[in-house]
């Protein structure tokens, strides 16, 4: 029952679940994001593009990451970082990658998917006359992505690329199956140190709830500030 | 790269001494659909009656599809997987605990009503967009007709809500589907639990992740085969 609730044991580990639990969660949300959307942004392009190969290849990474559960993905990674990394520096052995690279790539890979489709849907949803406008005025393909499409696109899809951060930010709880210290992390450690698993679980959900909360909160009234009326 | 393939790894003996590898990948898919399934049938009805709420007129009913959808959206899945395996039996009266601490299979119990209660709240999302997106004159015919709100709701505007949100609903079972996943932390072996243990059984990490991500890839597209046909098969003829 709940009458031996123990407020000490959050209070006295809070400067290790937010100094160093929020500080890893909220450091791999904010590169993964930023990571994320830009290679979804080139996913995006290289799916909408008329080279031949490229857009079924951008397609199939797309559909593959979008069927596999994230705890897959995760130690996919895991296990294939360091390959990867060994046949990029050229070295024999697979080399060390530390907990927290991999983690970034594992997200950064994998929400790509996920931030490509809606940059998808953001590009599309520029009408094509101010591509072929761009094109005439003597713009390359680059020159037009990154003057015209790009940057109406993102102002679009900000809210959906927000909410979509939010997500990752939920997410980012996952990396707990390779035993990292994120939020999470570090609440069942404790947990499990003091044998206080009702205290720090519940008290994890709270926060995590209110900062999720807020964060939808405040993507909704951007939304509609940044609406374009037409 | 010095990495050793050996694809024959699926036939050998598997250190639990009740089959091959292969056996092992299979029973934890088995563990996986069966987790999907009955966590859907919580999802779907319970997802239902709260998306209902969310679009009937009461500011009650309203009030509780908002705040049931607001409070299983914003917590992670893992983390409620913990609130349910480890926090629910220890609130509860003791006795009670004690029981569902010595059920067996608790982990696949936790885990179909965990993944039911945390994929209602997105089903509670379609249906309401679905049941929003219709006619307001389709509501005041079935009223006009002498329907009481629960038929109303019944014969007209969830057969007609549940077509138009169909495609939206196969994602949303894949995406329980692939949740499944996160239910290996309380000890569910559904097939990335098992792909993980062969792969600490036989070191053969690629090989046993390819296995399963294949595994996974051939769900997905046999939900969204079933799913183009399910939709051709209740489409209403002459509409669109």
């Amino acid at each position: 029952m709940l009458s031996n609730f123990d407020f000490n044991v959050i209070l006295s580990s809070l400067p290790y679940l937010f100094g160093q639990g929020m500080v890893f969660t909220v450091t791999l949300t904010a590169m993964a994001a930023v990571g994320g959307v830009v290679i979804g942004t080139l996913l995006a392009m290289a799916r909408l593009s008329s080279v031949p190969g490229l857009s079924h290849v951008a397609k199939g990474y797309v559909e593959l990451c979008r069927s596999l559960p994230l705890v897959l993905v995760i130690f996919w990674f895991y296990f294939l970082v360091p390959y990867i990394g060994a046949y990029v520096t050229g070295a024999s052995t697979p080399i060390q990658v530390g907990a927290f690279p991999s983690a970034l790539i594992t997200f950064m890979a994998f929400e790509a998917a996920y931030f490509s489709e809606i940059m998808r849907a953001g590009i599309q949803s520029i009408p094509k006359g101010q591509t072929g406008a761009a094109l005439a005025l003597g713009m390359n393909y680059w020159q037009t992505m990154a003057n015209v499409v790009l940057p109406q696109a993102f102002r679009n899809m900000l809210p959906l690329l927000l909410t979509q951060t939010v997500v990752l930010f939920q997410d980012t709880s996952l990396v707990y199956v390779l035993s990292l210290t994120d939020f999470m992390g570090a609440a069942s450690k404790v947990a499990q140190r003091d044998g206080r698993l009702v205290e720090m679980y519940i008290f994890a959900a709270i926060v995590y709830f209110v900062i999720c909360f807020t964060a939808s909160f405040l993507v909704r009234r951007l939304q509609r500030r940044v609406a374009i009326i037409r | 790269m010095n990495y050793n393939w050996n694809w024959r790894i699926f036939f050998d003996a598997s250190p639990e001494g009740n089959g091959t590898y292969l056996d092992m990948l299979l029973s934890g898919l088995m563990w996986t659909i069966a987790t999907a399934l009955c966590s859907w049938f919580i999802a779907f009805f319970l997802g239902s009656l709260i998306g209902v709420l969310r679009t009937l007129p009461s500011k009650t009913a309203n009030g509780i599809g908002t705040a049931y959808v607001e409070l299983f959206r914003n917590v992670p899945l893992l983390v409620q997987m913990f609130l349910w395996y480890f926090v629910l039996p220890e609130v509860v009266p003791t006795q009670l605990g004690d029981a569902i601490k010595q059920m067996p299979d608790a982990p696949f119990y936790t885990a179909v009503v965990c993944l039911g209660f945390f994929t209602a709240s997105r089903v509670a999302e379609q249906v309401r967009a679905g049941i929003q997106s219709l006619p307001r004159g389709q509501g005041m015919a079935g009223t006009a007709m002498g329907f009481t709100v629960y038929q109303t709701y019944r014969y007209v505007l969830l057969p007609n809500a549940y077509r138009i949100i169909l495609p939206p609903m196969t994602s949303e079972f894949l995406n329980n589907l692939k949740n499944t996943s996160v239910a290996l932390t309380i000890g569910l072996l559904e097939l990335t639990a098992r792909a993980r243990s062969m792969q600490e059984f036989s070191f053969q990490v690629f090989e046993a992740f390819t296995a399963a991500t294949l595994l996974y890839v051939i769900i997905n597209l046999v939900v969204v085969t079933a799913a183009t046909y399910l939709e051709r098969a209740v489409a209403i003829p002459g509409q669109r």
